[in-house]
């Protein structure tokens, strides 16, 4: 359990968190969201005690962030935004050393570090100095010292940040396999939306150091305005101006010199139906209907420019 | 105090994964011998003791010492391992003695390999070994001096240049605050105990104490709680200077 109250951290004038409060339940994995410079980061490094939170309080594990840090420490494995780690040192000796700061000792340790190794595939560079590994594997590195003592609370700072799309892949699926049927709590903070409607029960959006949204990922797509539009690619241009008309239409926007009308639905209705219905009464060459979820980057643009405005 | 064993570990293996440590080490070794033999007229001395060995050694580690020092906070601050580390469970305290500890055994390590000029003035003659092992004791606690100031200065920034130069120079007046250098400064118009304060602090007059063999408990504490309060010093620049 995260519980977060008030949190504030000030940057001489910039205030980089301001007056946050959530909470993140067992099982969740949290998505945190924001444009760059939102105080995702800053919000990360107060919870894991990097930071002293300027105002506020927050606890894991019912352990309180200022008071007993030590102890809400061991309960939480952390990944820094880029992975930092002992450049110097050998795969094997630095997830060796990491366990033994988390008290792990002999058989119990060698135990953590294997299971580790195999959860994130470091194998094949156990030897190697860190110095030497690719991006993909450095970040892999940093996950397995973060997932290595088994934490109750996983926090990684834009994991999948500068990866390509396979290694992304690898990451997520990693993340979903650590998250599924455990009581922990995953927190992801990342600016990349798709990476929230793979991998994340819960999203939460702030800009400015401020709470802008909180909710599951569906929900949040929900808030768009192409939560149920319908978008009918078309062989040929017609006049869609009729389509207005329907029950629930709230407008239509046309795409590629009218080849492409994507029907936008009034909050809570379903147009699906009735647009079709219309489609084949006037007997459009369509090519492909489908209904829209809604778009998660929309509602994050819209979202985070309100609050700039 | 748990982690400390395993934070000393890792540092002293880190000296060792790379050149420095034996660079170091060679350097220290070379320049110890010249500074003996040619600067300090060992043989022409005649005297079969290590003063013209232990006398050169304030200058010697002036340079040597800040750049075992230097890398000590500014490394962790620049490749972002600060946050890695201070977001384990391991207490400050646990941090900057393991850390520095671990530089200071391998100032020893280096000074240890010098032993072959007590075998050679052991043949030569016929010197008091116990005022030696003093001598060894006070250029060790010495070079403990010179490395809690020098980690205080590596916390400060994350250009190991400049933790270098700055703490040469904070070394430095540590060095001469017993010279009319620094202490004409304050004879005009500062009062006598400040002066004998000021005089007080000096690594040199300390130094050449214990070098001679003579262990006072006096300058013991001195060294020592110079280190605590460098070590003190070091530990609070981290908590205000950590995000930087």
């Amino acid at each position: 359990m995260i519980k977060i109250n008030s949190l504030t951290k000030r940057f001489g004038d910039h205030v980089a968190v301001d007056n946050l409060s959530f909470e993140v339940k067992p099982g969740e994995v949290l998505g945190f969201l924001g444009p760059n410079g939102a105080g995702k980061s800053t919000t990360m490094k107060m919870l894991t005690g990097f930071l002293t939170p300027d105002a506020g309080s927050a606890s894991i594990c019912g352990f309180d962030i200022r008071s007993q840090i030590l102890q809400a420490q061991r309960q939480m494995g952390y990944l820094p935004e880029g992975a930092p780690c002992y450049g110097d040192m050998r795969v094997k000796g630095f997830l060796e050393f990491i366990a033994e700061v988390r008290g792990l000792r002999g058989a119990d340790k060698q135990r953590h570090v294997a299971r580790a190794v195999e959860q994130v595939e470091l194998q094949g560079v156990l030897g190697q100095s860190i110095d030497t590994l690719s991006k993909g594997f450095k970040r892999r590195v940093g996950l397995a010292q973060a997932i290595l003592h088994d934490p109750q609370v996983l926090i990684l700072d834009e994991p999948t940040d500068g990866l390509d799309p396979n290694q992304k892949h690898q990451v997520r699926q990693l993340i979903q396999q650590l998250a599924s049927g455990s009581n922990k709590i995953v927190v992801i903070s990342t600016h990349i939306l798709e990476e929230v409607s793979a991998v994340c029960s819960r999203a939460v959006v702030i800009a400015h150091g401020r709470l802008l949204a909180d909710g599951t990922p569906d929900e949040l797509e929900a808030r768009s305005k192409y939560h149920q539009a319908v978008t009918v690619l078309l062989q040929q241009p017609v006049d869609s101006q009729p389509l207005l008309a329907l029950p629930g239409v709230l407008g239509v926007e046309t795409e590629r010199d009218g080849h492409q009308l994507t029907v936008l639905a009034e909050p809570g209705a379903v147009i699906f139906p009735a647009v079709g219905e219309y489609a084949r009464q006037q007997q459009w060459q369509v090519k492909e209907l489908s209904v829209e979820r809604g778009r998660l980057d929309e509602v994050f643009r819209r979202l985070t420019a309100e609050e700039a405005a | 105090m748990k982690s400390l064993g395993v934070i000393f570990k890792r540092e002293l293996g880190s000296y060792f994964a790379t050149p420095l440590a034996y660079i170091f080490i060679v350097i220290f070794l070379v320049l110890s011998a010249v500074f003996t033999f040619y600067l300090g007229g060992f043989y022409e001395g005649g005297q079969a003791d290590l003063i013209p060995f232990f006398n050169f050694h304030p200058w010697l580690y002036l340079f040597l010492v800040p750049a075992v020092a230097m890398r000590l906070w500014a490394e962790e601050r620049k490749s972002g391992t600060i946050e890695l580390l201070m977001t384990l469970p391991v207490s400050r305290a646990d941090m900057v003695l393991g850390k520095f500890l671990a530089a200071w055994v391998f100032v020893g390590i280096a000074l240890v390999l010098t032993f072959p000029i007590i075998i050679t003035v052991n043949y030569l003659g016929s010197p008091d070994n116990g005022a030696i092992f003093t001598g060894y004791l006070g250029s060790w606690l010495l070079a403990g001096g010179y490395l809690a100031i020098g980690s205080c200065m590596s916390a400060l920034t994350k250009n190991q240049v400049i933790a270098f130069i700055l703490s040469v120079v904070a070394c430095f007046v540590f060095i001469v605050s017993g010279f009319p250098l620094v202490l004409d400064l304050f004879s005009g118009w500062a009062p006598q105990w400040l002066l004998d304060a000021i005089a007080s602090l000096s690594f040199l007059i300390r130094f050449d104490a214990i070098s001679k063999g003579v262990l006072d408990l006096r300058d013991l504490l001195y060294f020592i709680s110079l280190m605590a309060v460098w070590l003190l010093a070091t530990a609070i620049v981290i908590d205000l200077k950590k995000a930087d």
